[in-house]
C-alpha cells in the first residue's frame, strides 16, 4: 500500500477512455461498479466535449456480486450495440471488476456481435493511464490494421493523439501543416479523429509520425513489424527538435538530406537572440512532466533560451531510461518519482527560478513563490484553451517562447527593479505588475521587517540557522525579491562550510563572489 | 397561500418509476470532500485503488493541493497476494500517517469496491488501530464504496458509524445531524438559542465537541440523505422530529417551527424569532423567481436533495416539475414533501442513464439539473443545464441562504437568454 494524496496518473481503464473519447464509431463497454463514471467528467469539464464519453459502465452492486454480474455485463454490452451501434466496441474491467475474474473478452466473445469486440487486459494495480492508452491502441491496431494497397503520393499516420491529451489537438494540426509542406499527406491520424475503419488502412501509408510515443510506442513497433512502415522518434518540440524530425523524415522517406521545412513563420529564434533576451541567460530551470515532454522542453530551455537545466525528472517510470540518459546530458540527477512530496522537496532544494512542470508543480510553485509555466498532462480545464496552441512544429516553438517568459520579469522590468529598488513603486516586494497579488504582499511588509521574514520566495530563517547581523539583513533586503531566496541559502550554506557563528555584511558580500558564475 | 400544508396527495402515491442499468453518479467516497473541511480533526484514510485516488481528485479539484485532510492507501499487486500482509501494510501507513499528523484525532478508515470485494476486514482494523493509537486517536470505520453507496450516501453511512462511539445522556436535548456550511449551522444555533434551545450539532467541528446522545434526544435531520444515521441514533433511543428540509423561507420556517414545538417552545416565541429572517428570505426569493416562474425542471438522481429542492422551486419559485429522479426514495424521510409537489412530475429512484436522458431530451424542461458529466452534452443538444454537485457544496438551507438557492437555478437560465443570439449561431 502506498498513501497518496495526488496521483499524476490514473487507473489504466482511463487511458483506455482516452483512446474510445478520441476515436468516433468505437464503444467501449467496462465492467465497473457504481461510481466510476466520475471519469466521464474529465472528458466533458476539463476537455469541453459536447457530447458524453462512448462507455458504457456496468454498474454492478454489493447485491449483485456472484454469478450475476457476468449476465449483466452481457447485457450491456447487448444494449451498448443495440444503441450505439458501434464500428468495433471494446470491453474490459476496472480495478474492481479485475478482482471478480468475469473475463470480459471471453464473456463478449461468445455473444457473436456482429462487430470486431477487442478485448483489454489492463492490469490495474500495477499500470497507469498511459499505459492503458498504449496498450489500447495497440489491441485496437493489431486487431483493425490488414494489408492494403498503398496511397499514390507521400503518406503517412500520426498516431498517439488521444482525448484528454495536453495540446493534441493542435499538435496534430501543426505537425499536419509541417508534414503538407514537404509534400507528405497524413493517411489516418489515430487515435484523435479516427474511426475503426479508418483504423483498418493504416498500412496505406508509407511510415509512421510517432507523434506521442508514451502511447504510440507499442503499436509503432507493430506496425514496422507487420507492415514493414518505418516509425519517427524525434518528438518535434521546439527549434532543433523539429528540424531533426524533418530529418528523419527526410531520411525515412528517401528524400534529399539537405530538405528543409519553409521556417517562415518561426519567431522564436529571433525572439530569443534579441536583447531583451539577454536577462534569461542562465537562469536555473528545473523541469518535470512526462518523460517526453520532459526530455524535449529541458532541449528547448538549453539549446534554444539559454536557461540553464538544475533538474530533470518524470512520473511515467516507462521514460525513466530517456529522462536518465538525457540527465548525463544535462548533468544532474534525474528526478524518476510519482511522488508529488519527492518532486516538491527536489525542487526546494535545486531553487530554481522557473519550474516547467505539471498541473501539481504549478501549485508546488506557487507554495515555494517559484514562476512556472505548465508542458505536460495532467492539466487542469485552463490548459485545454480555446485558441490555437500548439507545442509542436514551428507555432508550437513561438508557443513555448511566450509561455515560459511570461512568467518570468521581463527584462525591462527587472533592470527597473534594480534602478529603483528603494522607490516606492517599484520597491522589491511589490513584485512585478503582472504577478498577482502583490497587494497583499505589499500589506505584509511592515510585520515582515520585524519579523525578519518575507513573503513570497524569500526562505526565513529557522531556528537553528546561523543568525544575522541586522546590517546584513538589512543589504539582503535589496536584492530583488525573486533571488533574495537564493542569495540568502547561498549565503547561509557558505557561513556553515566556513564555520562562521554569524553573517556579517562581508559574508554577504563574500558568499557572493564565491558564487559568482 | 405558500405554507406547507399538503395539497391533496401531490404525488405521494404517484408509482414511483425504478429502474437499474448504468447510473452515472459518485460513489460514497467522494462525501469525503466536504466532510473533511467539517470535521477539522479528522482524517479520512480511503483504502482503495488509484481509481479512488484519481476520483478524489477530481472531485476534490484545487482542494488537492491545499494539505488536505484525506488521502488514498492505495492497494497494489502485493497487497493482492494475501490478507495477513494487507493488515501489516495498512498498520504501517497509518502509523507513519499519524506520526506525520499529531493533529489528527479521529480517523476514519474508508472502504471502498475492492477493499470491500477482497473482504478486507477494516472494521476489525479499526478496533486494532484503536488499541495501538488510542485514547489520542479514535479509529472509526464505515464503508464509501460504490457497490454500497452514491454520493452523499457517504455522510449517512460515516456519520452512523459515529454514533456509537458517543457518550450517552439522559438529558433532554436537540440534535441537528447533517454536515452543513459554518455559516449556515451558525445562524440555525443562533435562531434556537432565541428561542431558548441549545442545539447540539452531529457532526460536530472537533471530536472534543462531540454530541452524546441518549432516550431524552430529539433528532432534527438537516439533510434527507441521513437515514442510517437516524436509525443508529434511534437504536439509543432517540426521537426522530419529521420535518421538511429547510430549504426556501417556507421550508426553513416549518423545518423550525416543528423542531421548536417537539421541544415545547411556545409558538409565540418562535414567530417573534423568525419574523424579521422569513420576511428577508421571501423578498429576496420573490425577485429571483421571477426567472424560474412557470419554467419546468428536469432532475437527474445525484445527491437525494432532489425531492425537496424541487419541492422548494415548485411551492416557492413557481416552477413545474416533469421528472424528480433520486437515488434513492426514503418515503420516511422525503414522503411530507413529495405530497407537496403537485401531480403529474414523474418520480424516478435510481438509473438507467440512457432511458432517462431518452425522457429528458423528450421532455426538453426549461432547466434540466444533472452532474457534469451530462450537462455539457445536454447544453449542446439545446437544453439548459444546472450542475447538480454545487448544490451540495454550497451553502442552500436557512433564510439567508434561500435567495442563494434560487439563484443557483435562475442563473443558467438568464446566462442562456443573454448569450442566444450568440448559442443559435454556433454549432456545438
Amino acid at each position: 500500500m502506498k498513501l497518496s494524496v495526488w496521483t499524476y496518473e490514473g487507473p489504466p481503464h482511463v487511458g483506455a477512455m482516452r483512446v474510445a473519447t478520441g476515436m468516433t464509431g468505437l464503444h467501449y463497454v467496462l465492467h465497473a461498479p457504481q461510481g466510476d463514471t466520475y471519469a466521464d467528467l474529465l472528458f466533458t469539464m476539463i476537455e469541453r466535449r459536447n457530447h458524453r464519453p462512448p462507455v458504457t459502465y456496468t454498474t454492478f452492486q454489493a447485491r449483485d456480486l456472484g454469478s450475476d454480474t457476468a449476465e449483466l455485463f452481457q447485457q450491456t454490452c447487448r444494449d451498448a450495440y443495440d444503441r450505439f451501434k458501434p464500428q468495433a466496441m471494446i470491453v474490459g474491467a476496472s480495478c474492481t471488476a479485475e478482482l471478480i475474474q468475469d473475463d470480459p473478452g471471453g464473456l463478449a466473445e461468445t455473444m457473436g456481435l456482429p462487430i470486431p469486440v477487442i478485448p483489454l487486459e489492463l492490469p490495474s494495480y500495477q499500470r497507469k493511464e498511459n499505459w492503458g492508452a498504449s496498450e489500447t491502441l495497440f489491441q485496437l491496431v493489431r486487431h483493425l490494421a490488414k494489408p492494403c494497397t498503398p496511397n499514390e503520393g507521400l503518406t503517412c499516420n500520426i498516431l498517439g493523439a488521444t482525448a484528454l491529451g495536453f495540446r493534441h489537438r493542435d499538435d496534430v494540426a501543426e505537425v499536419t501543416k509541417l508534414l503538407a509542406g514537404l509534400g507528405i499527406g497524413v493517411n489516418v491520424a489515430a487515435p484523435l479523429g479516427a474511426s475503426p475503419s479508418d483504423l483498418t488502412r493504416l498500412a496505406a501509408a508509407d511510415f509512421n509520425v510517432m507523434l506521442y510515443p508514451e502511447i504510440a510506442e507499442p503499436a509503432c513497433r507493430w506496425l514496422e513489424r507487420e507492415f514493414g512502415q518505418k516509425y519517427t522518434r524525434t518528438v518535434p518540440m521546439g527549434v532543433g527538435a523539429t528540424r531533426d524530425f524533418v530529418a528523419e523524415v527526410a531520411e525515412i522517406t528517401g528524400m534529399d538530406p539537405g530538405t528543409r521545412a519553409d521556417e517562415s513563420g518561426l519567431r522564436l529564434p529571433w525572439w530569443s537572440a534579441s536583447v531583451d533576451s539577454t536577462y534569461l541567460t542562465g537562469k536555473r530551470i528545473f523541469v518535470y512532466g512526462d518523460g517526453s515532454h520532459a526530455v524535449a522542453a529541458a532541449r528547448v530551455a538549453r539549446d534554444e533560451m539559454g536557461f540553464e537545466v538544475v533538474g530533470l525528472g518524470c512520473y511515467n517510470r516507462e521514460f525513466a531510461r530517456d529522462v536518465r540518459t538525457a540527465a548525463k546530458d544535462y548533468g544532474v540527477e534525474p528526478l524518476i518519482t510519482d511522488d508529488y512530496l519527492e518532486v516538491e522537496t527536489a525542487i526546494a532544494a535545486a531553487q530554481p527560478e522557473l519550474i516547467l512542470g505539471t498541473q501539481m508543480e504549478r501549485h508546488i510553485g506557487k507554495r515555494l513563490g517559484i514562476p512556472c509555466a505548465v508542458i505536460s498532462a495532467p492539466v487542469h480545464v485552463q490548459d485545454f484553451p480555446a485558441r490555437y496552441s500548439p507545442v509542436m512544429g514551428h507555432e508550437g516553438a513561438n508557443v513555448l517562447f511566450d509561455t515560459w517568459v511570461h512568467p518570468l520579469v521581463m527584462g525591462l522590468e527587472e533592470h527597473l527593479l534594480h534602478m529603483f529598488r528603494e522607490d516606492f513603486e517599484f520597491h522589491d516586494a511589490a513584485g512585478p505588475s503582472h504577478l498577482g497579488g502583490h497587494g497583499a504582499q505589499a500589506e505584509a511588509q511592515p510585520t515582515a521587517d520585524a519579523a525578519g521574514s518575507m513573503p513570497g520566495g524569500d526562505a526565513a530563517p529557522s531556528s537553528d540557522d546561523i543568525p544575522w547581523e541586522q546590517e546584513a539583513e538589512r543589504e539582503l533586503r535589496k536584492i530583488p525579491f525573486f533571488v533574495r531566496g537564493k542569495a540568502r541559502r547561498n549565503t547561509e550554506s557558505f557561513a556553515e562550510a566556513k564555520g562562521l557563528s554569524r553573517i556579517s555584511l562581508d559574508t554577504l558580500y563574500e558568499a557572493k563572489a564565491h558564487y559568482a558564475r | 397561500m405558500n405554507d406547507l400544508t399538503p395539497i391533496v396527495g401531490g404525488c405521494a402515491d404517484t408509482p414511483v418509476l425504478k429502474q437499474r442499468g448504468q447510473r452515472e453518479v459518485f460513489c460514497g467516497l467522494t462525501g469525503i470532500v466536504w466532510l473533511h473541511r467539517k470535521m477539522q480533526d479528522a482524517f479520512f484514510l480511503v483504502v482503495g485503488s488509484r481509481t479512488c485516488a484519481h476520483l478524489l481528485q477530481s472531485a476534490a479539484g484545487v482542494m488537492i493541493f491545499a494539505e488536505p485532510r484525506f488521502g488514498t492507501a492505495i492497494m497494489e499487486e502485493v497487497d493482492l497476494a494475501g490478507l495477513a500482509d494487507a493488515n501489516e501494510e495498512l498498520d504501517r501507513e497509518v502509523a507513519r500517517l499519524l506520526a506525520r499528523r499529531p493533529d489528527i484525532k479521529q480517523l476514519f478508515l474508508v472502504g471502498s469496491c475492492p477493499s470491500e470485494v477482497i473482504k478486507l476486514d477494516l472494521s476489525r482494523a479499526a478496533e486494532r488501530l484503536t488499541d495501538q493509537h488510542g485514547p489520542q486517536v479514535q479509529v472509526v470505520n464505515y464503508s464509501g464504496s460504490g457497490i454500497e453507496t452514491t454520493f452523499t450516501q457517504g455522510e449517512d453511512a460515516c456519520l452512523a458509524a459515529l454514533v456509537p462511539t458517543l457518550e450517552r445522556t439522559e438529558a433532554p436535548q436537540l440534535m441537528m445531524v447533517g454536515s452543513l456550511p459554518d455559516v449556515v449551522e451558525d445562524q440555525f444555533v443562533r435562531l434556537f438559542a432565541e428561542m431558548g434551545v441549545t442545539l447540539a450539532t452531529l457532526p460536530a467541528r472537533t471530536r472534543a465537541a462531540a454530541p452524546k446522545v441518549g432516550p431524552n434526544t430529539k433528532v432534527l435531520l438537516a439533510q434527507p440523505f441521513l437515514g442510517e444515521t437516524l436509525e443508529a441514533l434511534q437504536r439509543t433511543g432517540a426521537e426522530h422530529i419529521a420535518a421538511p428540509f429547510p430549504f426556501g423561507a417556507e421550508g426553513t420556517a416549518t423545518w423550525l417551527r416543528t423542531a421548536a414545538a417537539a421541544m415545547g417552545v411556545d409558538p409565540a416565541l418562535v414567530e417573534d424569532v423568525i419574523r424579521a429572517p422569513k420576511a428577508r428570505a421571501e423578498a429576496a426569493v420573490a425577485r429571483v423567481a421571477e426567472t424560474l416562474r412557470d419554467k419546468s425542471i428536469f432532475f437527474f438522481p445525484d445527491s437525494q436533495l432532489e425531492i425537496p429542492l424541487a419541492r422548494f422551486l415548485v411551492t416557492e419559485c413557481g416552477m413545474t416539475a416533469v421528472e424528480v429522479g433520486t437515488p434513492y426514495l426514503h418515503k420516511g424521510l422525503v414522503g411530507g414533501e413529495l405530497a407537496l409537489i403537485p401531480e403529474g412530475a414523474v418520480i424516478s429512484e435510481g438509473q438507467d442513464v440512457d432511458l432517462q436522458l431518452d425522457r429528458a431530451r423528450a421532455a426538453r424542461a426549461d432547466l434540466t439539473v444533472c452532474g457534469l458529466g451530462l450537462a455539457n452534452p445536454l447544453e449542446a443538444e439545446g437544453l439548459s443545464t444546472k450542475w447538480a454537485i454545487e448544490l451540495v457544496f454550497s451553502p442552500i438551507h436557512g433564510f439567508e441562504q434561500a435567495a442563494d438557492l434560487a439563484e443557483l437555478f435562475a442563473r443558467p437560465l438568464r446566462r442562456r437568454a443573454m448569450i442566444r443570439a450568440m448559442h443559435s449561431a454556433v454549432a456545438p
